[in-house]
């Protein structure tokens, strides 16, 4: 079975004086959560779609999908969100594990909350490539030069950028290898591997690259905020056009 | 939820632009497919509109030839995956007089509205007519055109006097080509001639009962009814000739679409008593008789294969601008996009 797994445990701390957690914002009509939630609605593959959500936000998320997505919430089931991000995606396996059942085909499909603009081609991507390697990463190609640095003061290396990608999300895995990937990991090893894909590919296994979209950013800064309600801002003059 | 919109923002320049699509309304959610490149598409990219409608049009989505599959349906009509093709044409109001595509108030994609270039179509339940997955893909992708065919035939059945011993075709185009062949099928018994410019373009109308070039037509060749499926600034000659090889009282179907004023010769039309009427697109009946037709005649979809021009793979925007530039420079034949957005 495939489960979406919608990432929304963190309380962003870079997003400047804002009462509410970034996810919790609003793009156009509606908050960016309810827009990334909705990408994966239309997705029939998927079981049941899970929404890690900080401990203090879960009614507030509950009923913003009773509010905005009536129709489509029995499927959706809220959970707590971890301390670390891995920690937050084993709640959505111990919670698969628990109802209906981890075996060896269970995927989760992984998103951060805060990438609403993710395109339906990317979520099937992931679901095929994920189900024919056991992991799948959504990536770009590098625009600007990656350069490396230990220190943070000197240049250590400049990689060759033809080589580089910068990640996006979703992230895809077989849920019960990153199960047992990830507590066959000392708790420093758990520390340092923030990324559930390293850990896939530190165990020798293959990660397939999904290419993603420029425009699936994620909302990170104010600065974010304001982009992505100018990529929807167009709208409100087209629709004053009277366009269908 | 967001939708990713392609945008024709300038002449050859797409840009990508949101939607906001209301999940918990009363529209349907298709996922387009394969989609095929139109004349009026092209005009529109390569600026060939005046510059007054380019400034009112744009920024808008292009296309409205296509087929998707249903993501979502509040009416529980269709279910997730089943094959659709999309009508472009959106009625806003009743009228049973004045056909859904002629109506003032009615919308149409791709002139006016966004076309199908778009990640998901939100469209009203009627606005779509579902595809037997027998049919190839490729094929049912203009099946917009092929409707606009039907209907103008349709017409014609319901306009044209009863003697009805044969029909010239003008134009060997793609819409000259479609229009031939749906005539052959829903009047066989009636002589089916052809008249284009391109004697290879010409051979391809091997069902017809006889093809002629322009320049060569038997002067004591009549026809009782025509079509002109010729448009741009050679419509002045084709309607021109098709006035002297009609008989009196004939109809003229005019099909083909021109950018400007095509003079006409009224003296002969008053004096042979004809009747020109105009068709254009088409409505859900006319989709929904071309699918009868599919089903009923198999062989339609086979003649039909013989358009299929470049298949291009889009899934990003230069893909986009690689399928309209195939487009310009083919003789003959549908670019389709097969749209992998």
């Amino acid at each position: 079975m495939i489960y979406g797994v919608i990432l929304a445990g963190g309380i962003g701390s870079r997003m400047g004086n804002v009462e509410k957690p970034k996810q919790y914002l609003m793009v156009g009509s509606k908050p960016i959560i309810i827009h990334t939630i909705e990408k994966f609605c239309v997705h029939d593959k998927f079981e049941k779609l899970f929404v890690l959500s900080p401990r203090a936000w879960m009614e507030t998320t509950k009923s913003m999908i009773r509010q905005y997505l009536g129709n489509q919430a029995e499927r959706i089931v809220v959970l707590e969100g971890g301390d670390t991000r891995n920690e937050t995606i084993m709640n959505s396996i111990r919670y698969i594990e628990e109802t209906d059942g981890l075996d060896e085909d269970t995927l989760i499909v992984t998103h951060d909350s805060v990438r609403p603009f993710l395109t339906y081609r990317i979520i099937e991507e992931n679901i095929k490539y994920g189900l024919e390697y056991g992991a799948a990463d959504t990536v770009i190609r590098a625009t600007d030069t990656i350069v490396y640095s230990k220190d943070g003061s000197f240049i250590g290396d400049v990689p060759n950028r033809a080589n580089m990608y910068q990640g996006q999300t979703p992230q895809t895995f077989n849920a019960k290898k990153l199960k047992e990937f990830y507590y066959s990991l000392s708790e420093e090893e758990k520390k340092i591997l923030t990324d559930a894909s390293k850990i896939f590919v530190l165990k020798g296994e293959q990660v397939y690259l999904v290419e993603g979209e420029v425009f699936n950013i994620k909302i990170t800064y104010p600065y974010d905020l304001q982009v992505a309600n100018a990529f929807l801002g167009n709208e409100a003059a087209l629709e004053s056009k009277s366009r269908g | 939820m967001l939708n990713t919109v392609y945008r024709l923002v300038a002449p050859r320049r797409f840009e990508v632009e949101f939607s906001d699509i209301n999940l918990t309304g009363k529209e349907l959610i298709v996922r387009p497919t394969h989609l095929s490149i139109c004349h009026a598409d092209q005009r529109y990219y390569q600026g060939l509109r005046p510059g007054e409608v380019m400034k009112q049009k744009l920024p808008m989505a292009l296309i409205h030839e296509g087929i998707g599959t249903v993501l979502y349906d509040p009416t529980g009509k269709y279910s997730y995956g089943d094959s659709v093709v999309m009508i472009p044409n959106t009625p806003t109001e009743e009228d049973s007089v004045i056909a859904e595509n002629y109506r003032r108030s009615s919308k149409f994609r791709a002139s006016g509205s966004d076309g199908f270039m778009q990640e998901h179509v939100a469209m009203v339940p009627n606005r779509v007519v579902p595809l037997d997955e027998s049919i190839d893909k490729v094929i049912a992708a203009f099946t917009e055109l092929v409707s606009v065919s039907v209907h103008a035939i349709s017409r014609f059945d319901r306009i044209a006097h009863e003697r009805r011993r044969s029909v010239g075709i003008w134009g060997d185009g793609n819409l000259g080509y479609i229009t031939a062949v749906l005539f052959r099928h829903m009047f066989p018994e009636i002589k089916l001639y052809i008249i284009g410019v391109d004697m290879e373009k010409l051979s391809q109308f091997s069902f017809a009962d006889g093809r002629f070039s322009v320049t060569d037509i038997p002067g004591d060749l009549y026809f009782d009814h025509a079509f002109e499926c010729v448009g741009g600034g050679a419509s002045q000659s084709a309607i021109e000739q098709i006035i002297a090889h009609i008989e009196p009282e004939g109809t003229i179907s005019l099909l083909g679409v021109s950018e400007y004023p095509i003079p006409i010769n009224t003296r002969m039309v008053l004096e042979k008593g004809l009747r020109l009427f105009g068709s254009s697109r088409s409505g859900r009946t006319d989709f929904l008789k071309t699918m009868e037709l599919y089903k009923a005649h198999p062989e339609i979809i086979g003649y039909l294969r013989n358009i299929v021009g470049a298949q291009v793979e889009v899934r990003d925007i230069p893909d986009m601008n690689r399928a309209f530039e195939m487009d310009i420079h083919k003789s003959i034949g549908k670019t389709i996009m097969i749209w992998d957005k």
